[in-house]
């Protein structure tokens, strides 16, 4: 209905060519790192810590913390973008791919089309079983060379930058395999199901 | 965990500027007329798109000052800052008749309702004030006396946001408490509290665990990080706890 429409005297700032073909639209560059999360940070201590997988699996698969460590580490160094507007360039993140987890488990692809991250804390989001296959997601424990601080979701979090940054779940203890999508913590408040930045897939109906 | 699902799809849409009121040197309310407008509920925001001359365009949320029963007409209340792209522009150059982008509303879990009931307690920082204010009118707006307890820090007396308003809305004795802190000046006689927030003074504030409060903190990073974690020790349930954060870390 707004179409055509033009702030008075608005200038904005435009980006050079190169940062604007980098970001997804209606984005803009964020040189700090703001947090967002709908309560208080938990802490869980890393001797109680561990990663399950759970749902339509054949047995349950859980790692402790060390275990987890001991799996084979990746560093992606990735674009990130929160739906409330930020994106940052190239951070730089260690952890175990999904894929590397999910290879240890026995389960049915036709049982399993997506999943469900859960928290500390009582968080939820999904996500198509496909979009943390082929190196896309990972479990991360270390951003920028350090461990992920407790505010940024350490001591782990999910780690899926091809999506809006609410699908990297903080504080992640592990991954529900399920047949039927269901919305997690903010799909069921208004939040888009999916959340493709590049199709500015912020809000249901985007 | 409450839930308030939004439906439909969330259109852009014009409001017009009916009104602006400076709150602070650094914030600035916008009154909105949108025709279109479908509610919101008291602490939840809308996105905001500037379109430039080319079509360059730059988006930002911002919460809802306003209580649901304005019906058509939305406020927002703006913090400029220094660096800001967006900011400037709804502070500075915007004027009544203007025209401005909009959609929402949108979050549906940083809100209050009457029907969730227990005593409030609502902590803001600085311009976190805004979505707390939503539900301090939307509470006076229905007559509710749920008991509630404001604790404002600013940075100084000149940046306490809605503070005529929150004073007179004291003084109508309907069960809302209004504690202030000022972080870096105070004014001659001042007699709120002189520093930032801290274990100590939320345990001098704070309702008891046992009237099973409802808490809800907006404010920048660290200030909510202090707050919700410092809550936690008195006995309150991270579940009854929301936050709602702004700007960077600093980054860490």
């Amino acid at each position: 209905m707004s179409e055509g429409f033009i702030s008075r005297a608005f200038r904005g700032r435009r980006q050079q060519s190169d940062v604007a073909g980098r970001l997804p639209p209606g984005q803009y560059l964020e040189r700090g790192f703001p947090v967002l999360s709908a309560g208080p940070t938990p802490h869980t201590p890393l001797e109680r810590w561990d990663f399950s997988i759970i749902g339509n699996v054949k047995e349950p698969k859980r790692w402790t913390w060390q275990e987890l460590l001991a799996l084979p580490h990746e560093t992606p160094t990735v674009d990130i973008s929160c739906v409330t507007k930020w994106t940052k360039f190239d951070t730089h993140w260690e952890g175990v791919s999904v894929e590397t987890l999910l290879q240890q488990v026995d389960y049915d692809p036709n049982d399993a089309r997506y999943v469900i991250a859960f928290s500390d804390g009582g968080y939820t989001t999904n996500l198509p079983l496909a979009d943390v296959l082929g190196g896309k997601a990972w479990v991360a424990f270390s951003y920028e060379g350090q461990p992920l601080a407790p505010e940024h979701g350490g001591p782990a979090r999910l780690l899926v930058p091809h999506l809006y940054f609410w699908k990297s779940a903080k504080w992640v203890r592990g991954l529900r395999l399920v047949e039927q999508d269901e919305p997690g913590f903010w799909e069921s408040l208004g939040y888009n199901n999916y959340g493709d930045p590049w199709k500015e897939q912020r809000y249901q109906g985007d | 965990m409450e839930r308030t699902a939004l439906s439909g799809r969330l259109t852009w849409q014009l409001g017009e500027v009916v009104a602006t009121h400076q709150e602070t040197p650094r914030t600035r309310s916008l009154t909105l007329a949108v025709p279109k407008w479908a509610g919101h509920l008291a602490g939840q925001h809308v996105d905001i798109r500037l379109t430039a001359e080319g079509g360059y365009q730059a988006e930002r949320s911002y919460s809802i000052a306003s209580p649901p029963e304005d019906g058509q007409q939305i406020m927002l209340t703006i913090e400029q800052l220094d660096d800001g792209e967006v900011s400037p522009y709804l502070t500075e150059e915007l004027r009544v008749g203007d025209k401005l982008e909009l959609r929402g509303p949108i979050g549906g879990y940083f809100v209050w309702e009457e029907r969730l009931g227990e005593p409030l307690l609502l902590i803001a920082g600085g311009s976190g004030i805004v979505p707390l204010m939503a539900m301090i009118r939307h509470r006076r707006a229905v007559g509710s006396s749920i008991p509630t307890r404001l604790l404002v820090s600013s940075r100084t007396y000149e940046d306490i946001i809605y503070r005529d308003e929150l004073e007179r809305l004291v003084g109508t004795g309907m069960a809302l408490e209004v504690i202030h802190t000022l972080t870096r000046t105070q004014p001659p006689g001042w007699v709120g509290y002189s520093r930032r927030i801290d274990a100590e003074l939320l345990r001098a504030i704070a309702w008891p665990v046992e009237q099973h409060p409802l808490a809800y903190i907006c404010g920048p990073t660290p200030f909510v990080e202090t707050a919700a974690t410092d809550l936690l020790p008195l006995g309150y349930e991270p579940t009854r706890i929301k936050t709602e954060r702004f700007g960077p870390t600093g980054g860490s």
